[in-house]
């Protein structure tokens, strides 16, 4: 099922031309303009507490100046970080045995669709309750998030390397160690940066909302805390400060995929 | 199992390079057996330049990996130099219809691949890839990467890696069938070249008459359902094959042999039981 796809790599899909890149700089400026302008509105319109542009810049450089932004940031940073390696580390190498060898595939497949079905913030109640209220739970839940959303495609990127290339690698002489580190590894790289993308994605998104739950610091404590006390120019700071440390992160592996793939011919 | 095959029915030397002994070969295709290989028994000589022609579904590909020993033989055997095959063996190089290069090494990293496991130190290895992608004429691309390359110089790169690795055999499953039609006449007169210098025993397999006399001593017609061998054509042309020989009618007249055995083909066997 997968040959036919393996044609095709992950990562072709955001492999736009130079030309159609810098066709839509223009359009990216003014869709940030846009987003401004209707901000702005919403803002006048006379919802109760609405904050204008200016309002909540002010709120950030307060914030950045008593040092609670980055401290928050780092925080939630630490937390995702932590979480996201301990996730790739188990992943990596757990996809590679699921693609390897058939009955290892059998056996942790079925646990591994089963809770990709639980949403990882799902178990924060069960994690709190074992692991108490310090960083271990949450720390648990991210590395849990990464895991399972990276595993599945490095196990994808294994299953469908080019069976010609392993044969081509067989009659060279390669004995299965060799086919694996020299042929396996490289030809499912671009499935495993996919992975962690994704991983990373899905990290991101639940540290916010374990901080929401329970945190004495990071991005979503400081919502939570701006949200007891009515005080939406704050929440608006985190809000922009997650969606952009996000963005950044997602851009950084995105540039990383494309270096360390550019030998994949995309179509 | 295996038939006793008197010596005396080899002419030429006492142990072929290559021998298959009453190899049979099937695959369940949903839930119906497809006889890939019906009993194929066949000698070739220490550096001989055979070419395997047939319909598809005549087995080539099937007798191509059984000699690489990518596919164990459901019954019989293929030796080597009198030496059972039991998987593949650099010794044995292959070159496939889809190039096989790896992607995200460098035209010289795939050269040095095979050497690399082998165990060459890196400068060895260096000077033994130089020379083959000089023999294939790919000095000024050593450094790009495959996605650059248009196909025939993919093959000629897959030809260089197969090369660097010095096997006594060559299998090529259909090495040319990508290319355009100038492309490949250009690397059957540079295989042939080079094989002619860097003399090599050579299984090649084709869907193309042309190719498939132009290239050998030997033509294999196979038959399909089941696979088996139909007609062994004896190919007298001399060597250098040039472009004139293309134009004679004695390559005509083998051509229309070959054309004919492979496409007027006695309608397939019905066998019960072997």
């Amino acid at each position: 099922m997968v040959r036919k796809t393996a044609r095709s790599s992950p990562s072709a899909t955001t492999g736009d031309t130079a030309r159609n890149r810098r066709s839509t700089v223009p359009l990216t400026i003014g869709s940030g303009l846009l987003g401004l302008a209707v901000w702005v509105l919403l803002a006048n319109s006379g919802i109760q507490g609405f904050p204008g542009p200016l309002e909540v810049a002010e709120r950030a450089v307060a914030s950045i100046g008593d040092g609670t932004l980055f401290g928050d940031l780092f925080a939630s940073l630490r937390r995702v970080l932590t979480g996201f390696v301990l996730g790739i580390a188990l992943a990596v190498p757990v996809g590679f045995l699921m693609g390897w060898y058939a009955p290892v595939r059998g056996l942790i497949e079925p646990w591994l669709q089963f809770f990709r079905m639980v949403p990882p913030l799902a178990i924060i109640p069960l994690a709190i309750v074992l692991m108490g209220i310090g960083e271990t739970p949450k720390i648990f839940v991210i590395f849990l998030a990464s895991f399972l959303s990276s595993v599945v495609s490095t196990f994808q990127g294994v299953v469908s390397v080019d069976s010609t290339l392993i044969n081509a690698a067989r009659v060279l002489g390669a004995k299965d160690r060799r086919v694996f580190t020299g042929v396996v590894v490289p030809a499912s790289t671009p499935f495993i940066l996919v992975g962690m993308r994704i991983g990373l994605g899905a990290s991101w998104a639940t540290v916010v909302a374990a901080e929401l739950l329970a945190a004495q610091e990071g991005l979503g404590y400081r919502m939570q805390q701006a949200q007891l006390y009515y005080d939406l120019p704050t929440i608006f700071v985190q809000l922009i400060v997650i969606g952009l440390v996000g963005l950044l992160m997602d851009r950084l592996l995105l540039l990383a995929e494309r270096r360390l793939t550019s030998w994949q011919e995309r179509r | 199992m295996s038939p006793v095959i008197p010596n005396a029915v080899t002419p030429e030397p006492a142990t072929p390079k290559i021998e298959f002994r009453d190899v049979s070969h099937s695959f369940d295709l949903g839930g119906e057996t497809f006889a890939a290989l019906d009993h194929v028994s066949l000698d070739i000589a220490e550096g001989e330049f055979v070419t395997v022609v047939g319909p598809s579904g005549c087995g080539k590909s099937t007798l191509m990996n059984i000699t690489a020993g990518l596919l164990d033989p459901q019954s019989g055997e293929v030796l080597v130099d009198g030496q059972p095959v039991r998987g593949p063996s650099p010794q044995r190089g292959v070159i496939f219809q889809q190039y096989a290069l790896f992607p995200w090494m460098t035209v010289r990293k795939n050269v040095e691949f095979g050497l690399k496991i082998a165990g060459v130190n890196a400068e060895e290895r260096r000077r033994t890839a130089e020379r083959f992608i000089d023999m294939v004429g790919l000095s000024d691309f050593a450094d790009a990467l495959p996605k650059t390359l248009s196909g025939g110089m993919k093959q000629r790169c897959a030809i260089a890696r197969a090369y660097a690795v010095d096997p006594t055999i060559l299998l090529m499953d259909e090495p040319f069938g990508a290319l355009d039609a100038l492309t490949r006449v250009q690397l059957q007169d540079r295989l042939l070249d080079t094989w002619s210098r860097e003399r090599r025993t050579v299984l090649f397999i084709t869907h193309d008459v042309d190719e498939a006399v132009y290239l050998a001593n030997r033509v294999i017609v196979m038959a399909a359902r089941p696979g088996r061998v139909h007609r062994v054509i004896d190919v007298d042309l001399p060597y250098p094959r040039t472009e004139d020989m293309r134009l004679s009618p004695e390559f005509a007249e083998l051509r229309r042999e070959v054309w004919h055995s492979v496409y007027h083909q006695p309608s397939p066997i019905e066998r019960t039981s072997p």
